[in-house]
């Protein structure tokens, strides 16, 4: 959307420019188990040529670039987190609204990190090598957001 | 086999002042920069056989906002021309490979950004994967610090060290008129300060900052027809690492390490300009290019004294070139990345005649 006007009587312009995107496509084969899979509140990776699994997963090797079979694992929902940083102050785009972690979360029965928030309300709650466990939206919509992480209870 | 590259000099370079908000648009602060940089070589703007630019639309908010960028270079009559949409390092990379063709002689390489406008930390997110990423909102500094608390905690690095680089990265840019952040700073008051991305500290993150530079090259004989004093290109190279920060080593960086071994880094080096955005990532580099104690890091401040993105890196060519033409220094290594963490890292050795 591009229009220009001319404000009050003054010859100032505002341009107001909208930059839209506005075409729809599919997932693949790989994304939309995965993302499909969020819908149905399960985290779901791919195993790689090694016998290694992958999530989020990919197409393909990320060691080898080598085409993946579609052999999907269900991973999680607890996890182990391998680094994490500590958002003072999130910014709009971050999926939390309060103080949160980032962190790589390695899924149960999965061999690589998921980047994603933990809510632990505390960076006193947060370590290395500590357990979490997927939170799971109401509305989910198939989305990387229709989930969260917290601590693990006990 | 492989045919062996010609030797490409660096004739020319200039960069702006980093500016924490340019009033100047960037066509404006990127003309004397690119202005200075030919008068340095000799070249007139019409012999200039090839010009490659490097810039991000996504900062402008614009698609082909890299466009207007050429009314500080003139394009008419038309001219050979190209862009891309990285670091201006990506673009001498162009550049250096378009002038092993052979059948031209000098090159124009420029890289300008104005990061000042919008909010860096919600426009870098859209770089990352659309579906496991940019919806979260991963953002540089918050990546950074998941790679930063990795070495920490496999100890490859600790808080004080990053405090010092830090430190003595503002204490270098006090001699560098274009740096933005500069001071005397002691690394336990530095230390004193919160968070703002734990385990990161204000002092680990690289400035917000607008600016542009620019490099002139020729090729073997043009260089030795236009200077007494080029600065040769002996290698370059640029490698990439996987995308996905939890699907790596964040304590690793293969990448550095594979373009610092094609680019030709062994032996003795004076220095190196690093684009080392956050303090820890200095240390990585060194550990991954194999460079010592004895060799002086980011002389000029790097990028945590100044940080215009899109031209930091290839300011780092700026800097080393300055260092062997006018400081008297033999050889050195620039490095120049892109993506989140170090995903991508070009790596080149400069040497003086």
């Amino acid at each position: 959307m591009f229009y220009c006007r001319v404000v009050g009587e003054s010859q100032e312009r505002l341009t107001t420019h909208t930059i839209d995107f506005p075409y729809t496509r599919t997932l693949g084969p790989v994304f939309s188990e995965f993302l499909t899979g969020m819908r149905d509140g399960k985290l779901v990776g791919i195993k790689g040529r090694d016998g290694k699994v992958i999530c989020p997963p990919t197409e393909w090797d990320p060691e080898t670039g080598d085409a993946l079979g579609n052999d999907f694992v269900e991973v999680g929902p607890g996890g182990v987190v391998t680094t994490w940083a500590w958002v003072t102050e999130p910014t709009p785009k971050h999926p939390l609204d309060k103080p949160f972690a980032f962190a790589l979360i390695q899924l149960d029965g999965a061999d690589t990190g998921l980047m994603h928030a933990v809510d632990a309300g505390s960076i006193d709650k947060m370590s290395t090598g500590m357990r979490v466990t997927a939170r799971w939206k109401d509305d989910r919509i198939g989305h990387i957001t229709d989930v969260t992480f917290v601590p693990e209870a006990g | 086999m492989a045919k062996k590259t010609e030797d490409i000099a660096i004739v020319g370079y200039a960069q702006s002042p980093s500016y924490r908000q340019a009033e100047l648009t960037e066509p404006q602060f990127l003309y004397p920069v690119i202005s200075e940089a030919l008068e340095r070589a000799g070249v007139p703007r019409r012999e200039i056989g090839f010009t490659c630019a490097g810039s991000c639309d996504y900062l402008s908010g614009q698609t082909f906002a890299f466009v207007m960028n050429l009314d500080a270079v003139g394009a008419w009559p038309p001219i050979s021309e190209s862009h891309v949409e990285m670091d201006g390092a990506w673009a001498l990379y162009e550049a250096w490979v378009r002038l092993q063709h052979g059948d031209i002689d000098t090159a124009l390489v420029f890289g300008s950004g104005k990061s000042s406008p919008g909010k860096p930390a919600e426009v870098f997110p859209l770089q990352m994967d659309p579906y496991t990423l940019t919806p979260l909102g991963a953002d540089p500094v918050s990546l950074a610090a998941l790679q930063a608390r990795a070495m920490l905690d496999a100890g490859k690095i600790t808080e004080d060290e990053m405090a010092e680089i830090a430190a003595r990265s503002r204490k270098s840019a006090v001699n560098n008129p274009y740096a933005q952040v500069k001071g005397d700073d002691d690394p336990a008051v530095l230390l004193k300060e919160p968070y703002v991305t734990a385990p990161l500290r204000k002092h680990d993150l690289p400035p917000i900052s607008d600016g542009a530079s620019a490099v002139v090259l020729a090729t073997t004989e043009k260089a030795k027809e236009l200077t007494d004093h080029p600065v040769w290109i002996r290698g370059i190279d640029h490698r990439i690492d996987i995308h996905q920060p939890g699907m790596r080593d964040l304590t690793e960086s293969p990448s550095t390490r594979l373009a610092g071994k094609n680019a030709g880094v062994k032996g003795k080096f004076d220095f190196a300009e690093l684009s080392a955005s956050f303090s820890h990532q200095e240390k990585l580099l060194c550990d991954e290019l194999g460079l010592g104690k004895d060799v002086e890091i980011n002389l000029s401040g790097g990028p945590l004294a100044a940080n215009p993105v899109m031209a930091v890196g290839l300011t780092r060519f700026v800097e080393a070139a300055r260092l062997i033409a006018e400081g008297g220094k033999k050889r050195g290594v620039a490095h120049a990345t892109s993506g989140q963490a170090l995903q991508q890292n070009l790596v080149a050795v400069l040497e003086a005649e």
